[in-house]
């Protein structure tokens, strides 16, 4: 699904990442943890292609095509999913009105027959009963005057309708109670298929008791130091990152 | 008042060349330039009755006295008035056979705005054929308002047919002498719309120009009436949503609206000029003047604009609330792309007690275009109770446009509540990155966010033409990013 080699990226000049290895297969749910400023969230933003995040050494191979030739949206049609550590608000667009523009873009990108009202009113209906997300919330505009929990049980609900080959999430248990957590993490096990890839970024070990990750790797000043097993997590849980060259965790 | 036009006969009296211009009137252009005998012409063109000529010369004598006003921030190069034709009979337009002879860019911009094929054809002037038969949709829809009794007709028929309406309000919102361009306006108009709603009667339907311009070509200096008898109620809509190639570059029109007790006048703008080119070359200058007079209690008129066109555009959509408990409101949208100049709101003033206004302003600037929202909120000294809520937010796509806000606000009684809010934002590359994270192109990302922003003022639209706005929003946006 993923291979990257090498990976070099800069960030306003400074180098972040300094050659990163990894290969995620289809079906499994990596974990990347490692201490702030250590290169976790670049990682993400090149992988989506953000602007600004230039990769200056290696290739990244995404389900055997090179996503450095594609735009961010088109990235996003062909099945890379970036859940947003904070989602942005967008005022005035209704929840239910971004998500049917999104989805039909991507259907649309990959030459498919875009939904109409009714189908895609059934459709995200079906998708949000289990998240919790409620009529009322998708008539809201995206984000705006969203809790935190919502907001990132809204970010689940997008991730469960555009149906991505790999997912990305980006501390996603950053500003959630326990409640709160174990609904989104119970919405994204949901997801967890053997078609599908996913990236879980998080600082604490906390998230990975309910997003069981089948490897987990510590990253440190952009790159990786150390992959082992789920247990890797407790570890670290224990003994901080100052094993790993970082200053503090 | 008397005095003047009293004046103005005496002069028209001892005008020598008064006949002698006539010889001239099988032609169809008036001759370059602006005189006496312009206005003599257009007039004549018209055959239009003695008092509307002499109404026409006063206000071209005081015209000539004016001069233009520049205390708008808009910059353009000084217009040379007689550089120009002020009557061109209305243009024959060659009738096409097919599509396919039409400009493929129109075409495009059709189609993005999802507009039928047949009425794309009659738009770009190909003949319709009996797929769908323009004559017997204009003729049905007139059958229609006939019956309740509402006349809706170009201003040039009114003036043969309903002299005594014409002549009872003309220039009774907008006088002769109101600014530098509603007297031009008033010297030379040459056509527009003519609408009379009787005592009572709500107008079975959304009026629009789109059926009129079909009959006739309007022209460059429109002038539009509308009278909404006691207890009635009409909605208006101008404009159509596509380009509209005019090689005219001013554009003075005047409308005046008028609302006696407990009538309502909704009228809505869809402004799509020919905003010029990237470097600011060409475009329609669009000066217009625009007043609704709530003459009557508890009568109610609102404006809806939605700007996306024109080079330069000086535009103040004005309620007069004269009657007690009349109500005024303003939803604007205008959008500023290339190097587009806006300076554009609204005037309120209060007259009456317990009147009302509501004026809600959506600038959107992009490219190097620069957007001005002026208002005046004006409250006199017997206007008891008065209440304004004035919104005015301003939205910012890259880093050189810039957006301006000059409220004015005047007030005579101290009993008056004014609420003023105003915001300035721009769209963040976080929103546009997240947008596009989702699989939204960067366009229709762009449109997306500020159809959000304008959303408000979008609701206001009848249902049929806030769709093409939204779409409207979208195209006039387009290369704004990136």
């Amino acid at each position: 699904m993923l291979e990257i080699r090498n990976l070099h990226a800069k960030v306003d000049g400074k180098e972040i990442l300094k050659g990163i290895d990894l290969d995620i297969r289809a079906g499994e749910v990596h974990a990347i943890m490692g201490p702030n400023g250590s290169g976790k969230s670049t990682l993400s933003y090149v992988l989506a292609g953000r602007e600004g995040y230039e990769v200056t050494e290696g290739t990244i191979r995404f389900k055997g095509r090179d996503p450095m030739e594609m735009g961010v949206d088109e990235r996003a049609a062909a099945g890379v999913f970036l859940a947003f550590q904070y989602p942005l608000e967008i005022p005035g667009v209704t929840t239910m009105t971004f998500l049917k523009t999104a989805l039909n873009a991507q259907r649309k990108a990959r030459g498919e027959e875009e939904l109409d009202a009714v189908r895609f009113l059934k459709l995200v209906r079906e998708k949000a009963k289990p998240l919790n997300v409620t009529d009322d919330m998708l008539k809201r505009a995206l984000n705006v005057g969203y809790s935190g929990g919502e907001k990132k049980r809204a970010e689940v609900l997008q991730m469960s309708l555009l149906e991505p080959a790999l997912c990305v999430l980006d501390e996603t248990d950053s500003g959630l109670d326990i409640d709160a957590l174990k609904t989104v993490a119970e919405g994204v096990n949901a997801l967890r298929s053997p078609e599908r890839a996913m990236i879980v970024i998080t600082h604490y070990q906390r998230l990975l008791d309910y997003i069981v990750p089948d490897v987990v790797h510590v990253l440190s000043k952009g790159r990786i130091v150390k992959t082992g097993g789920k247990e890797l997590a407790l570890e670290l849980e224990k003994s901080g990152y100052a094993a790993y060259g970082a200053d503090a965790a | 008042m008397a005095a003047v036009r009293e004046t103005v006969e005496t002069v028209g009296e001892v005008e020598k060349y008064k006949y002698g211009f006539f010889t001239d009137i099988e032609s169809e252009k008036a001759p370059l330039g602006l005189t006496e005998d312009t206005v003599r012409f257009i007039s004549a063109k018209k055959n239009e009755p003695d008092w509307l000529l002499e109404w026409r010369l006063a206000a071209f004598r005081r015209w000539l006295t004016m001069t233009e006003p520049t205390w708008a921030k808009v910059s353009y190069p000084p217009i040379d008035f007689q550089d120009a034709y002020y009557y061109a009979a209305p243009k024959q337009k060659v009738k096409l056979d097919s599509l396919d002879q039409v400009d493929p860019k129109l075409l495009e911009t059709y189609e993005k705005l999802g507009i039928p094929l047949t009425e794309q054809k009659m738009l770009a002037g190909v003949a319709v054929d009996a797929v769908f038969d323009s004559v017997s949709v204009v003729t049905t829809f007139k059958e229609k308002l006939a019956e309740v009794g509402v006349i809706f007709c170009p201003m040039s028929e009114a003036v043969q047919k309903h002299p005594e309406l014409v002549k009872k309000y003309l220039g009774s919102v907008v006088p002769t002498s109101d600014n530098f361009y509603a007297t031009l306006n008033s010297a030379v108009f040459s056509e527009g719309s003519f609408v009379y709603i009787p005592e009572g009667v709500r107008c079975p339907m959304e009026l629009s120009t789109y059926f009129r311009i079909n009959e006739k070509q309007t022209g460059q200096f429109e002038r539009t009436l509308i009278i909404a008898e006691k207890g009635s109620y009409v909605s208006y809509l101008e404009g159509c949503t596509a380009p509209q190639r005019d090689e005219n570059q001013l554009h003075a029109a005047v409308v005046e609206l008028v609302a006696l007790d407990d009538a309502e006048i909704k009228y809505s703008t869809v402004q799509n000029w020919y905003p010029g080119d990237e470097e600011g070359k060409g475009g329609v200058y669009n000066f217009v003047t625009k007043r609704g007079d709530c003459r009557g209690a508890n009568s109610k008129i609102s404006w809806t604009q939605v700007e996306t066109g024109s080079a330069i555009t000086w535009k103040y959509p004005s309620c007069i609330l004269r009657g007690d408990n009349s109500r005024g409101e303003f939803y604007s949208i205008a959008i500023s792309n290339g190097r587009q100049q806006v300076d554009s709101g609204t005037k309120m003033i209060h007259l009456g007690r317990n009147t009302t206004s509501r004026i809600i302003s959506k600038g959107i600037s992009a490219g190097k275009s620069s957007n001005t929202y002026r208002g005046l909120v004006s409250v006199h000294r017997k206007a008891e109770n008065v209440r304004n809520f004035t919104q005015c937010d301003s939205l910012l796509i890259g880093d050189k446009c810039s957006a301006h806000t000059v409220p004015y606000i005047e007030t005579k009684n101290p009993s008056a509540i004014l609420e003023h809010e105003a915001t300035t934002s721009k769209i963040s590359d976080d929103q546009l990155f997240y947008c596009m994270q989702r699989g939204i192109g960067e366009e229709e990302a762009v449109a997306l966010i500020v159809n959000g922003f304008c959303r408000d003022v979008l609701q206001q639209l009848p249902m049929e033409f806030a769709v093409e706005a939204q779409k409207l929003v979208g195209i006039s946006l387009e290369g704004s990013v990136g």
